[in-house]
């Protein structure tokens, strides 16, 4: 057990500060609204030519081009958190799609993608979930034909997160309907441009369109356009549903809420008095200060079995579950604190952090359902963790 | 940057744990409890025999010179095996006396400490939770009151005990006005008493100075210990449910395979998992971070508490009607993480102290 950093470390993390406090004013602001707007995009410029986001993506494909060093990503994220400034883009053609083609795509679809997704100039949305297919999402029934040299698309994706704003569109489709239905799957990618394709927002209990509805109508996609393998869908999808989960679970944003809900009960008052001096909401910051410090330590642990190249077991497959169920504690207790006062919403008097408490409150139930809800996280901690017995099959049941 | 144990902490999991099998089975942990306090001889003496006892005394005094995470992966296995072996007193000793000892006292108590000539108890219930009137007072080096609750007292020469005032003594338990009192409480696994003193001569802790930090800091280590009891004990509490919804079969199939009984052990074990990481951090921090040890011991304690409490009841509930019966015995388990989450402070009292460390309170 040893915490401390090496100099070499300590050196880079001074270095990393010093570079972002130079550059503080190139970051966009909160009203510099819009995926691509000119001052988003120079910022992430900056960012991936001084190796601050798109870290470890070779130069040839836009990236910075440095090997991969886990505890240099951990101190770019630490100094960024403690900066407050804007991190690089992290949408889901970043996050997903681009670690997808690394490993999987064709040269050309390298070349063609990774770039323009890096630079923000080209932005993605993923096509997997379906009305009928949620949690069991390899049941999915978009289907895609061949018909000559294309793919003719028919059917409905749900949960289509920016689907508005994108300029493409990663999506799982069923191209052999005979197989049994892990096989039958392909990962195409094409232009949210093209005919037949139309997307219906969502309006959820945020009051906003997070996310949408995508229909798509005798869509013609060119057979090039397939990820990996026909039938492999599947597998190709695999890899990046894995990066997600680990991302719906930062233990350092929960810290900063944690922080932020301190200071809040400090400066808030109740008859006079500040929030803090009531025992019962004391009681409640301090027990969640313990659950963001052993999700903390749990990182540590899960990244120091990343850095021997070792699986990280238990403390891997729960990070999901406890982070997004602590994030939402998080947002209930700000909300509590506030009382009368933490039910405002939208634009109001009297607000406070512009109302994140309550939208937090209600997104965040929306990040425990998502990604592999909180009873699926279960499954997979029973199943693959404690080795429990999967439950039976329907189907396989003999008689009636 | 390691978040991880040593080969050397692993080797000392593993040699404890296989040791404990052989000589704290469940069956003499029930003689214990039977009254039989006997039979803790044995475990202690193959205990010492691994170098429990030298674990935290400085190798300048004859010991190991190890740390608190050292001390707390001894205690996680002691809690898994509910075993009645005598550890944690004496942790908090060392500690107590390598604090506030004079370079005499550390010269006279560390090496008897580490070749277990001395054994000790600890009674420091009233420096975190004055009830029934208890409490000692001093008067010209003689103390005089009760302390509730002294730990480990079945084997024990001396007790480790502190005045009203936070003052750390010493007292020989061969004083004929010491008197020990056994206190019956849930948890059977460990014996507990009631310690009083009648102008008892008791030996101080010299250093003046440093009365309040080595207060703090024999609590901390106890509240951490604690806490590594729990998890060890919890750690077990799950595998025995884990297995038990493995093989036990209802309406055609093993439970474990209903969501309902395998979302329990899913949840046991999330929640149980980061509190093993709390755990080591806090240890690790009492040794390399000593202004941060008592908040995180604290909230370490706190936190374990209230899962452990989760995982006592979850557990017990996989096993059904047997989880309730004597014969399993899970109820030894169970009782044991009941009395931790009491001992030295309970996750209100661990909570509120947290924030008043802060500022906040």
């Amino acid at each position: 057990m040893d915490l401390a950093l090496s100099p070499e470390y300590e050196a880079f993390r001074a270095e990393i500060a010093a570079l972002l406090k130079a550059n503080a004013d190139k970051a966009p602001a909160n009203s510099d609204r819009g995926l691509k707007h000119p001052k988003r995009l120079a910022w992430q410029k900056f960012l991936i030519e001084h190796g601050l986001t798109a870290r470890t993506i070779p130069t040839e494909y836009g990236g910075y081009g440095a090997s991969p060093d886990i505890l240099q990503s951990r101190i770019i994220a630490e100094e960024f958190a403690k900066s407050g400034l804007p991190r690089g883009l992290a949408g889901q053609g970043i996050s997903m799609l681009v670690p997808t083609l690394l490993e999987l795509g064709t040269d050309e679809q390298k070349a063609q993608w990774i770039a323009p997704t890096l630079a923000g100039e080209t932005v993605w949305c993923q096509g997997y979930s379906e009305p009928g297919a949620g949690s069991d999402l390899a049941s999915l029934k978009t289907r895609a034909e061949i018909d000559g040299d294309d793919y003719v698309i028919n059917g409905q994706k749900i949960w289509t997160s920016t689907a508005k704003q994108a300029d493409m569109i990663f999506c799982l489709v069923r191209t052999e309907p005979d197989a049994k239905k892990h096989h039958g799957i392909s990962y195409l990618i094409f232009s949210m441009d093209t005919p037949g394709i139309e997307v219906r927002p969502l309006v959820d209990m945020t009051g906003s369109a997070n996310f949408n509805e995508v229909f798509f109508t005798d869509v013609r996609v060119p057979r090039s356009q397939i990820v990996g393998e026909p039938g492999k869908g599947w597998q190709v999808a695999n890899a990046t549903l894995t990066h997600e989960r680990g991302m719906l679970g930062d233990p350092n944003a929960a810290e900063a809420r944690l922080l932020a809900i301190a200071d809040l009960m400090q400066t808030e008052t109740l008859n006079g008095a500040p929030l803090m001096d009531n025992p019962v909401l004391r009681d409640r910051l301090i027990r969640l200060q313990a659950e963001v410090y052993a999700m903390q330590a749990n990182g540590l642990r899960v990244m120091t079995a990343r850095l021997k190249k070792e699986s990280a077991g238990m403390a891997g497959l729960l990070i999901k579950l406890q982070g997004c169920q602590l994030n939402h504690e998080l947002a209930r207790l700000a909300i509590d604190a506030l009382g009368e006062i933490g039910v405002l919403y939208g634009e109001t008097p009297y607000l406070k952090d512009n109302g994140s408490w309550q939208w937090r409150y209600m997104y965040d139930l929306g990040l425990i359902i998502g990604g592999g809800t909180a009873q699926i996280q279960k499954n997979i901690i029973a199943e693959r963790g404690l080795g429990l017995p999967r439950e039976p099959r329907l189907a396989k049941q003999q008689g009636g | 940057m390691e978040f991880a144990l040593s080969e050397d902490q692993r080797l000392l999991q593993s040699s404890l744990q296989g040791t404990l099998e052989n000589v704290s089975p469940l069956e003499t942990v029930r003689r214990f409890a039977a009254g039989e306090q006997d039979v803790a001889k044995a475990i202690d003496t193959a205990l010492a025999e691994l170098g429990l006892g030298q674990l935290l005394v400085p190798e300048a005094h004859g010991g190991l010179g190890l740390g608190a995470l050292d001390a707390a992966l001894v205690q996680e296995a002691l809690g898994f095996a509910v075993s009645p072996a005598a550890f944690l007193a004496g942790a908090m000793a060392s500690e107590a006396i390598g604090q506030a000892g004079s370079t005499a006292q550390k010269y006279k108590w560390l090496p008897m400490l580490a070749d277990g000539s001395v054994k000790i108890a600890v009674a420091l219930t009233e420096t975190v939770s004055m009830r029934e009137g208890a409490g000692l007072i001093e008067d010209g080096g003689k103390l005089t009151g009760k302390a509730l609750f002294a730990l480990e007292t079945n084997s024990a020469s001396h007790v480790l005990t502190a005045d009203i005032t936070g003052k750390l003594y010493l007292v020989d338990l061969a004083e004929k006005s010491a008197k020990l009192s056994p206190l019956e409480t849930i948890d059977q696994t460990r014996t507990y008493a009631e310690l009083t003193l009648d102008k008892t001569p008791a030996e101080p802790h010299a250093d003046e100075a440093k009365r309040g930090e080595a207060l703090a800091r024999t609590l901390g280590l106890g509240r951490i210990l604690l806490a590594a009891d729990t998890l060890g004990a919890c750690q077990n509490m799950l595998e025995k449910a884990v297995t038990y919804a493995a093989e036990r079969q209802q309406f055609g199939r093993v439970i474990g395979s209903f969501q309902a009984v395998k979302h329990m052990c899913a949840e046991m074990a999330a929640k149980l998992e980061p509190c093993r990481s709390l755990v080591w951090h806090a240890a690790y921090i009492f040794d390399t971070e000593p202004e941060k040890a008592a908040l995180m011991a604290c909230l370490a304690k706190s936190h374990i508490s209230e899962v452990g409490t989760f995982i006592a009841r979850t557990s017990t509930e996989v096993h059904g009607g047997m989880g309730f019966t004597d014969l399993v015995g899970l109820h030894y388990w169970f009782k044991r993480i009941g009395t931790n989450r009491q001992w030295l402070g309970s996750p209100e009292q661990l909570r509120a102290e947290a924030a008043s460390l802060q500022g906040w309170a």
